[in-house]
Formats: C-alpha cells, structure tokens, sequence
C-alpha cells in the first residue's frame, strides 16, 4: 500500500501508530484521527470558502461592467481577508425581544447543514468521508437542516421582514425539494444505487448525455434550493430589505453568506457529480489523487459560475409566479420524466451502449418538446382569454 | 461498557429530555424546536440499528417537512397567543402518570416473552446492501407489496381530499 494510492488510508494509519506509539488506547487514537480528519476538510473548506468571496465578487463586477476588488494585493486577492476583519470587529448586536437561545444558534445550523455536505462527496477514487449507500436522500436530509436554520433566524429576530424573508425562503425551498428529489432518482436510476461514489463510478457516459433535461432541472431547483436570483424572494432587498437575516451583525451575518456561497459551490459541485463525471476525466483520476481532486473542484468551478450567471442576469420573480412555476410545471415534468426514464431503462436493458443512450436522449428530447408545448399551448389560451376579455371590455365602453 | 452503549445511553437520555421539553415548554415555537431535537434523536437510534436509510428518512420527512409545517403554522399566529401562560398541570395529572406507567409496564411485559428480547444482534455480514433488500421486500409479492400499496393508496386519498378541501369553486 503506497502513499499515492490510497493517501488516506495511508496516513491515517501512520497518525494512528504514531498515538499508539504514545501510549494513547487504539480506540481513542482512531477517534482522535477521523477528528482530526474532519477537521482539515473543514478548514480547508472555510479557506476555499474564503477565496469565493473574492471570486463572487470579481465575477459579479465583470457581468456589471465593472473591475471588482482591485486595491488589497494583486487582483484584490486581499480583499476577502479584510471582510473578514471588518466583520469581525463589527459590534456584535441581538435586538431587542429576540429569542437569544434561537437567534445564536441559527447561523451555525445553518454553516453546519453545508459543511455536513462534503461528508458525503468523493474527492478522488478512495478519499470520501462515509460511501453511504443513501448518499442522495442525506443531501436532501442536510437541506432540510439549512431550512430549518433559516425559519429559526427569521423568527428569533422579532422583525416583521425576517418573518416575511423566512416565510418566503421556507415556502421556495419545500416546493423545489420536490422535483430536485425527483431528478436525484435518475442518476440513481441510471447507476441502480444512491451512494455517491457508485454514481460517479458507473458514468462511463457522463449522465448528462442520457438525461439533459434532467440536469436542467435539477440546476433550477438548485439554484431555488439556494435561494439565489430568479429566487431570492426571501431577500428581496427592494422590499423586505435583506428578508431573513436582517437583524444579524458581524460575524452572525458572515456565517449566513459564508454559508449561501459554500452551498452554492457545493451545489456546483453536485451537479458535476451527478451528470458530469465528478472527479473522472478520461482516465485522469486514476494517475493520482491530486488530479481527481482538481477535475473535481473544476466542475464544480463551472457549476458555480453558472449558478452565478444565471444570479446575475436573471431579474427576481414574484412568489405566486415562483410557486405556479415550481407546482404546475416543473414538478409535472419531473415525474413524468422519472417515469419515462424508469420505462426506457426497462425496456433498453440488454441494448449495446450507443442505442441506450440514442434512445435515453431521444426519450429526454421529446418529454422537454412536449411539456413545453403544453405550455405554450396554454399560454395563448390564456392570452386570448384575457385579450378577449379587454376587446368585449372595450366595446362596452 | 461497548462505545455502542454509551452512545445509545446518551442519545436515548438527550432524546427523552427533548420529548419532555416539548411538553412543557412554554413557547409553541420552543415546544417545535425541542420536538425536532428529539425527532433527530430517534434518527441516530435508527443509525444504531444499522438502519440508515430509515434514519435518512426520518430526517427528511420527520424534520424537513413535519416540523417545519408546525412551525410554520405556530409562526402565522401572534407572538403573544403562541405562549402559554395558564397552570401547567391539571387535577388528573395523577391518572394520565398511572396510565403512562401501566403502558409502559405492559410493554416491557409483553415484549419479555419476545425470545429476541435478551438476545444480541448478530453481526451484519459484509456486503449486505439494506437499502437493496428493503426495496425488493417491498416491492415484491411474496414481500410486502400489498401493505405498501395500500398505503400509498391511503396518502393519495389524503392528497386528494386536501385538494378537494383547498380548491376554490368558482
């Protein structure tokens, strides 16, 4: 077993021998190494963490027409560095008739339901923190906890516009659960497992060229899970000021966008595992670790700056419209879509490879073409309605 | 003492405590939060038992959906209305700890007779996907595909008849 193979393992055994060695009980000594293991993946997280504020920033400047951050250091590297400064030497406020208890533990629930994440994401072959077999269903568990940290903040606060903020970021995040557990069904269909790393593994054929809508839908639902523009309802800054968060300060305030941009990059990286590969690129993986952990924090780059495209383009979208949107349309094709997938993978079974995935993407091609023409179809019915409407208005005046 | 136990003794100890604070606390909003406490409890029991789809489970649907509609609804009353201010205790708090203990003294009777009860679990062998057998046990016929039918029948009656209430007529 040497160090480039299997580079956990590896020096998680030497860490053990050498606690051993100090005379630390075995069981103790292991504990104390899977710790210590948690412990790097999270500070190395935060430092990458870190390094997106810069890069939201840089890159948000550029879909302005602007230059971003470019005092502190070469291409304003520094700038990240002195937010954290200042927000840590911002007064810590907790207003008046808060719920002190609530109100603290909300942001750390809420960096928690994100760290929690990369237990489960494979960096390379043999380096993921637990392969468990319900992989899938634990993302969508974490979510749940991000929920939760959100409506414990906006109600804590005792402001009227937290409540409003939580409200509508509990009512976008429910909804879109739906369908973004639907498209998780696919991959799953697709690899006859839910663990992650057995995903990744059978994309011999990156998911995406077997299901596109699939992963269009699954990013759209993600980018609602995060709460990012088309969907940030719950902040809103136009009319509710900044919605959930808004009586945070400081560091509190940190935690709650240090955590949005993580989930946001975590989600980018979701999304290249699940239809893209993950960390496999041609073969790439299998030279060393440190190139599958790059393949890796590359998609999920890409990921990331699509959701950051869409953030900064896309103009915000009124709640019942988000609502009929996520319940009328992008639900109904969701389950359509798993049942046709499901059919076809019965039916393609013993198919060579090129007829699965010709007849995968066909079967994909027409559930998009049809559901979108039901909805034009319904669209104009709507629009002669009301136009039809405003002529016999007319005439009567 | 195994690790096993001790992690049990301690989740089992947090999970009951959280159980009580949600019957006695005296904010709606806390008695929900408390209840999530214990629902994520009875998850790690699950996780325990080997069953870590049952606890994924419980966390998604227990916590992610139940409770937050709980809290949802106690956070569209007033502020005021959701705390209780009124005695905690009513004169026939002696019968409803009778009734508790009898319950639970007839289910630690009953489950004495149960041969399983004072036997360890044998170990799971390696390999063994519970995930994969649970799925075909419950999709198959010699399974428990009727009971599961049954109630998936029973929630889409649910789903409908809540449709049925909320729909407008116009």
């Amino acid at each position: 077993m040497n160090f480039w193979n299997d580079p956990l393992k590896v020096a998680a055994d030497w860490l053990t021998g050498v606690f051993v060695g100090w005379g630390m009980n075995e069981i103790a000594a292991h504990v104390l190494v899977v710790f210590l293991g948690i412990l790097v993946l999270i500070i190395v997280l935060m430092v990458i963490d870190i390094l997106l504020v810069w890069i939201e920033r840089k890159v948000v400047a550029r879909f302005q027409d602007r230059i971003g951050p470019n005092r502190l250091g070469p291409f304003g590297l520094i700038q990240p560095f002195a937010d954290i400064v200042k927000l840590l030497i911002k007064e810590d406020t907790t207003p008046n008739g808060a719920d002190k208890v609530v109100y603290n533990l909300a942001p750390m629930l809420s960096m928690m339901s994100v760290l929690i994440l990369w237990a489960v994401v494979p960096l390379a072959p043999v380096m993921t923190g637990v392969d468990l077999n319900t992989g899938l269903l634990f993302i969508i568990a974490a979510g749940s906890i991000g929920t939760l940290s959100i409506i414990m903040g906006g109600w804590s606060s005792n402001n009227k516009f937290s409540v409003i903020g939580a409200f509508r970021q509990v009512a976008v995040m429910i909804s879109f659960e739906v369908p973004m557990l639907a498209m998780m069904l696919i991959p799953t269909i697709f690899a006859g497992s839910m663990g992650v790393n057995a995903i990744i593994q059978s994309q011999d054929i990156w998911f995406f060229w077997l299901s596109p809508l699939a992963a269009v839908i699954f990013m759209i639902a993600a980018i609602a899970e995060l709460g990012r523009s088309p969907f940030d309802l719950s902040e809103g800054e136009s009319e509710l000021v900044s919605g959930f968060n808004i009586e945070y300060s400081g560091m509190k305030f940190g935690m709650f966008y240090a955590g949005e941009l993580l989930h946001a990059f975590t989600f980018g990286g979701f999304w290249g595992i699940l239809f893209f590969g993950g960390y496999r690129f041609f073969g790439l993986e299998n030279v060393s670790f440190i190139f599958a952990i790059l393949i890796l924090l590359v998609k999920a780059m890409i990921g990331y700056w699509i959701i950051m495209w869409v953030k900064y383009t896309m103009m915000r979208i009124r709640i019942d419209h988000m609502l009929a949107f996520n319940w009328k349309f992008l639900t109904p094709v969701a389950f359509v879509l798993v049942m046709v997938v499901a059919l076809m993978n019965a039916l393609l079974k013993g198919a060579p490879a090129w007829l699965y995935v010709t007849g995968m993407l066909l079967a994909n091609i027409v559930v998009a073409w049809v559901s979108l023409e039901v909805v034009r179809s319904a669209g104009r019915k709507e629009r002669e309605r009301v136009e039809g409407a405003q002529v016999v208005e007319a005439a009567h005046h | 003492m195994t690790a096993e136990q001790i992690i049990f003794l301690i989740v089992g100890a947090v999970t009951l405590a959280s159980a009580l604070m949600v019957v006695t606390a005296r904010d709606l909003v806390h008695a929900a939060l408390w209840l999530v406490a214990a629902l994520f409890g009875v998850a790690i029991v699950y996780t325990l038992l080997n069953a870590g789809f049952l606890a994924v489970v419980q966390v998604v649907v227990y916590i992610g959906a139940i409770a937050i509609l709980f809290i949802f609804a106690v956070m569209l009353t007033r502020r005021q209305a959701a705390k209780d201010t009124g005695p905690a205790l009513n004169q026939n708090w002696w019968l409803g700890a009778l009734l508790a203990v009898l319950t639970f003294g007839g289910l630690v009777a009953l489950l004495q007779t149960w041969s399983g009860f004072s036997k360890t679990a044998s170990a799971i062998p390696s390999g063994f996907d519970a995930v994969n057998e649970l799925g075909t046990a419950l999709t198959s016929p010699a399974g428990y595909v009727l009971p599961f039918e049954v109630a998936s029948v029973l929630l889409l009656a649910a789903l409908v008849g809540a449709v049925y209430l909320a729909f407008n007529k116009k």
